[in-house]
């Protein structure tokens, strides 16, 4: 049985975490885009931006002011138990939130849509989100907590089988155009492509791949990853880079997730993940064992199976 | 061409702005409040008083809602600051600077060069935009002292009136100048020049959307 206390703790110093630390597979990523920089105001943005890093960790204060919209993603094995079951669970998810606002602190940021009401915790209606999967073995949880900003960055669209490739470069290449300029996306950032699934899982897909994959990933698909290899280039060659001034860092990595779609569809979403790409990981074990990294590891072959029943073995072996 | 820093009061004088220029990069010492949607509407449409002598104290609104708390003492405590995309206060910054006398606004993104020249330039006002974005934690290194925060029962922590006392509190880059000319607007116009060539071979999507554009040199605030 996993301890609820245990939970709620290392839930707290995830928040924490994710607010103040900015990831190192992020930090090398924009170490290497820094050093490229041409541009001389790009460059003194993004020089910034690593100085800034290293404020935030000094002082232990938040990277970035806002804070984003805090949320969860929780991974079970199939053998983990949890103190007081799920709705137990939920609810040191939604007490650590609100006391991780307080503490750290983080800016309040959710409110009502119609009414405005901020109840200066980041709870309330459906917030936090807390999304669950599961995994074959395992008697472990994996608690993730994700801090994107949430305005600009992000547009779906419906497209078809005859928009082809080119259809797909055209929506992407727009959305950076759209949401680069004036650096509205806060890039250079991790984009997220979501292609297939329902709508709305199109959109959770393009999510999950810009927050819960890392820079240096690679879909096991490899006419996939080269598509993630080539998207990463276009959007560089673009000529816009932090803020949108002249530059030649847009993108520091370009994650793909699909999903099985309508035949006559192929809807796509794109998501960016800002220059405070803020994820922390942690794994709790029954005997109270904390565990934590920053690789949220989140698509793994069983999230990607394609079989009707898992069949690991035979997987493995095409 | 290298960056020239500059350091500001925040109740400049004309000639302090004047000498100002595209892409320079000044830091704040001074008071400076924050100030968006929700303390423009309770000023503006509810006309509430607004609790501060304007501009004598402050001619500096922040596009800000910082990431603070109101300890049970009383006191604050604020760590990251960082701005907010200004565009969407448009509707509200010409009243708001008729009203308070503002010289610098500061936020995310700035404005289009139409707002600077209806507005900002007739009042003698420039836009200085935050660095990155989100250099939070080196502008919280800038907050000498939280002096008040106004309004927080009202419309909440993100939405309050948080006045600071600034001290070398940057960077932040000068995004408009008294001519009206915008800095992202130049940029934008820059990179333009090279965008054919990346969209060579893109197809426009089959199914179109309402107001949809293709002129790249178009944005989207």
């Amino acid at each position: 049985m996993i301890p609820l206390a245990t939970l709620q703790r290392t839930a707290e110093e995830l928040m924490a975490k994710a607010a103040i630390e900015i990831p190192q597979d992020y930090l090398d990523g924009l170490k290497r885009a820094a050093a490229t920089e041409e541009g001389d105001l790009s460059s003194f943005v993004l020089k910034a931006m690593l100085d800034n890093y290293e404020a935030a960790k000094e002082d232990r204060s938040a990277m970035c002011g806002d804070t984003g919209v805090p949320r969860w993603f929780v991974k079970l094995g199939n053998e983990a138990r949890v103190e007081g079951g799920m709705v137990a669970l939920e609810g040191a998810l939604r007490r650590a939130t609100a006391q991780a606002t307080f503490d750290v602190p983080l800016r309040p940021n959710r409110v009502h849509p119609l009414w405005r009401t901020d109840h200066d915790n980041n709870v309330g209606i459906g917030a936090p989100e807390i999304e669950y999967a599961h995994e074959p073995e395992g008697d472990w949880i994996d608690l993730i907590t994700v801090h994107k900003g949430g305005l600009f960055g992000t547009d779906y669209r419906m497209l078809f089988p005859s928009d082809g490739v080119q259809g797909i470069k055209r929506f992407y290449l727009d959305s950076l155009m759209a949401f680069g300029k004036r650096g509205l996306a806060c890039q250079p950032a991790i984009i997220g492509i979501g292609l297939g699934g329902s709508k709305d899982i199109c959109m959770t897909l393009g999510k999950r791949a810009s927050v819960l994959r890392t820079v240096g990933s690679r879909n096991p698909d490899p006419r996939i990853a080269a598509l993630e290899d080539e998207f990463k280039e276009l959007g560089n060659s673009i000529g816009m880079g932090a803020m949108g001034f002249v530059g030649k860092n847009m993108v520091i990595q370009c994650n793909i997730e699909v999903g099985y779609c309508h035949t006559g569809g192929m809807p796509m979403s794109v998501h960016a993940f800002c220059l405070s790409s803020r994820r922390a990981v942690a794994r709790i074990w029954p005997d109270g064992r904390v565990e934590h990294r920053t690789d949220p590891d989140w698509f793994t072959p069983y999230m990607r199976r394609e079989t009707v029943d898992w069949e690991p073995a035979r997987e493995a072996a095409e | 061409m290298s960056v020239r820093e500059v350091t500001l009061s925040t109740t400049p004088t004309p000639e302090d702005i004047a000498a100002l220029r595209l892409g320079d990069i000044v830091y704040l010492d001074g008071l400076m409040y924050t100030a968006r949607e929700g303390v423009y509407m309770r000023a503006l449409e509810d006309k509430a008083n607004i609790p501060m002598e304007l501009p004598s104290e402050s001619a500096a609104n922040f596009h800000c809602s910082p990431a603070a708390r109101i300890n049970a003492d009383g006191s604050f405590s604020m760590g990251a600051v960082t701005a907010t995309a200004s565009f969407r206060f448009a509707k509200w910054l010409p009243e708001w600077m008729d009203k308070t006398g503002a010289k610098l606004i500061i936020g995310k993104g700035g404005m289009s060069s139409k707002d600077y020249k209806s507005y900002f330039v007739p009042n003698g006002a420039v836009y200085l935009s935050t660095v990155g974005y989100g250099t939070g934690a080196l502008l919280g290194r800038g907050v000498e002292t939280v002096e008040a925060v106004h309004w927080h029962e009202e419309l909440g922590l993100a939405q309050a009136m948080w006045v600071i006392r600034c001290r070398r509190m940057g960077p932040f880059i000068v995004a408009s100048d008294l001519d009206g000319t915008c800095l992202f607007e130049r940029e934008n116009a820059k990179i333009a020049e090279g965008i054919d060539r990346v969209y060579e071979g893109t197809r426009p999507a089959v199914l179109k959307r309402y107001g949809e554009s293709d002129d790249r040199s178009d944005e989207v605030i």
